[in-house]
């Protein structure tokens, strides 16, 4: 249950076209992230799945049935907004019994699955307050709580954490991937925030002004980007990009290798640089480094005792074995 | 230095406006200091502020000579009945332009304000004529549809700006959660947006309750408000000030306490929108 089949969906507002025609499959039970900068038509993606915009051609298909003109309502999947978009005349009990009392399901069994959920979100201590009265993390957890309780075939999340501050959002992040194992549900969830992807994804949809640029599971897309601008997106910090003589002696347009995958030394490798920035984070260090033709500024990834510092000289040694090209066209070199 | 200065301003301004507030009030005052004053007092010339007999005998004599009850009554149907259906009718469609709004809005919206630019003895006739074909003269039911069509425009505007205020994002909640458009209605967006609701009902019941154009053409004797009250002691015998200024007083009391208890939210109504 909750096997989502997109097939030549398009989507334009006006004359202007967000989405080309695009085909993606996920499947049953799978944690599928969108990701792509801002303005890239994740959102609007989901939205066409959700039901609350009309597709301009195409089929959507909900386990194997033709959604494509059914109301949102009647398409058993339940969203999650990035406003949280609780019902603030209502307690947190009445939102979270708004989609069982639509469904007219009997008040016994609406009291149950409030209850079920309430214990597993920790909110039954909350049942009776209103959302104003709630912080941001419970708010969350109160738009999640509207969600299972429908019992759904998939899940939709539009950039739930995006409210949050940053460590929250990372207990979250964790709560969410825990709701999905124990329910086994499929989930789309839509971010722009790569870390959030490769953490939680089964599988990452990676888009770029409506089009896929990728689909594959997070280490694909980290061992093998299929082009340049996956290369770039996929990775935190980013892929160094090269350009110019250094990639030609390598056969491509363009070369690309991870921070994490350059050696530095302070007294011999392949190229010379000096240290502009050098970010102490305490289990790592990343040093961005000027002068490396070809790359301005070249970032590194190295073990948090590397003690360099501004206007330092540096020498590099990248791992071949993790080296990425690319052609002109900007699509990967085998 | 500066802070004496500010002080000062402030207690201009202060002084200002309740000089401005006190001219504006100045006429009602007056109407009501008025009605208990003699006839003769009332035309004294210079005229009398405040050390005059104070009488009730004006108010006696206009109880006695028309019944207020059946006016009251006419002025409560009338104002209740046109706000209740306007806002019956005007809730679909500002939830429609606000959340649905098409390339059109923006015109509908300035037309239908548009026809509170006519002066409304340019339709007279027509009105009249079909009033009497459809025998509607001097019935309640022909002035609630008047009052409701005539003040509309200012309901669906001021639903507009209120709904536009409650974000998207609440309703397509509601719909994902499986609400059709009428719960959705009725379960959200509505009760969110109470407070505008009141206020543009508190408006539009003032508005209809002093509306006297149309009251006065369309009734004579069964549906007359107390506008047609207040006017019934103007001409015919002659100017009795007295007497009309008690009738006034009578008529504009019920609407004043009702508004002096709710200005707050009469306030927030007519500024709403227009600060953010």
């Amino acid at each position: 249950m909750g096997r989502i089949v997109l097939d030549q969906v398009s989507k334009s507002f006006g004359d202007v076209e967000v989405i080309p025609p695009l085909d993606l499959t996920i499947d049953d039970g799978e944690f599928t992230v969108f990701v792509g900068p801002s303005g890239c038509g994740k959102s609007t993606l989901l939205r066409l799945i959700a039901g609350l915009e009309d597709t301009t051609s195409g089929h959507i298909r909900i386990d194997g049935e033709d959604a494509t003109n059914v109301p949102p309502a009647k398409r058993g999947l339940a969203m999650v907004f990035q406003s949280y978009a609780l019902y603030p005349h209502m307690s947190v009990r009445k939102n979270i019994a708004f989609p069982m009392r639509m469904a007219k399901m009997s008040q016994e069994e609406q009291d149950k699955r409030i209850e079920a959920a309430a214990k597993a979100l920790n909110l039954t201590d909350y049942l009776d307050r209103r959302p104003g009265q709630l912080s941001g993390g419970q708010r969350q957890r109160v738009a999640i709580g509207r969600a299972i309780v429908r019992e759904p075939s998939a899940f939709l999340f539009d950039e739930p954490l995006s409210n949050l501050d940053a460590a929250l959002r990372v207990g979250m992040r964790m709560e969410i991937s825990e709701l999905h194992k124990k329910l086994d549900t499929t989930m789309i969830y839509v971010t722009h925030d790569q870390v959030e992807a490769m953490t939680m994804a089964d599988k990452i949809v990676v888009l770029q002004a409506g089009v896929i640029e990728q689909v594959g599971t997070p280490l694909e897309l980290y061992r093998a980007p299929r082009n340049v601008f996956v290369a770039g997106f996929i990775g935190s910090p980013k892929m160094n990009l090269i350009e110019g003589a250094e990639a030609a002696k390598h056969d491509a347009h363009t070369i690309g290798i991870r921070p994490e995958h350059i050696d530095v030394s302070t007294t011999e490798g392949l190229w010379q640089g000096t240290v502009g920035v050098a970010e102490h984070l305490g289990s790592d260090t990343f040093i961005h480094i000027h002068g490396v033709p070809g790359c301005e500024p070249m970032t590194v990834r190295t073990d948090g005792e590397f003690g360099v510092k501004h206007g330092d000289t540096v020498y590099l040694t990248p791992n071949l074995a993790h080296l990425h090209r690319f052609d002109a066209e900007g699509l990967r070199l085998e | 230095m500066a802070r004496a200065a500010t002080t000062q301003r402030k207690a201009l301004n202060t002084a200002l406006a309740w000089l401005i507030g006190f001219l504006i009030f100045f006429p009602i005052l007056w109407t009501i200091l008025t009605s208990f004053k003699t006839e003769a007092q009332a035309i004294a010339s210079p005229p009398i502020f405040l050390n005059f007999d104070w009488t009730l005998e004006n108010y006696s004599v206009v109880q006695e000579r028309s019944d207020y009850m059946r006016f009251l009554w006419n002025s409560i149907i009338l104002a209740g009945g046109s706000t209740i259906l306007g806002t019956m009718i005007a809730i679909p469609a500002a939830w429609s332009m606000a959340f649905v709004p098409s390339k059109r809005t923006k015109d509908i919206l300035l037309w239908m304000l548009s026809t509170k630019m006519l002066p409304a003895v340019g339709v007279l006739y027509p009105i009249y004529l079909l009033f009497i074909q459809l025998g509607l003269l001097d019935s309640r039911a022909g002035l609630v549809i008047v009052l409701m069509l005539i003040n509309l425009p200012i309901i669906v505007w001021m639903l507009y700006t209120y709904f536009r205020e409650i974000p998207g994002e609440i309703l397509e909640a509601a719909r994902m959660d499986g609400a059709t458009l009428k719960e959705e209605i009725l379960y959200v967006l509505t009760p969110m947006a109470i407070p505008g609701i009141a206020s543009t009902l508190l408006l539009n019941f003032i508005l209809a309750w002093n509306e006297a154009f149309w009251t006065l053409n369309l009734t004579a004797v069964d549906a007359a408000p107390l506008t047609a009250f207040i006017a019934s002691y103007s001409s015919p015998e002659g100017l009795f000030f007295a007497k009309l200024s008690a009738a006034s007083t009578m008529a504009i009391a019920p609407i004043l306490i009702l508004g002096w208890f709710s200005q707050k939210q009469l306030v927030r109504g007519l500024t709403f929108g227009a600060v953010k």
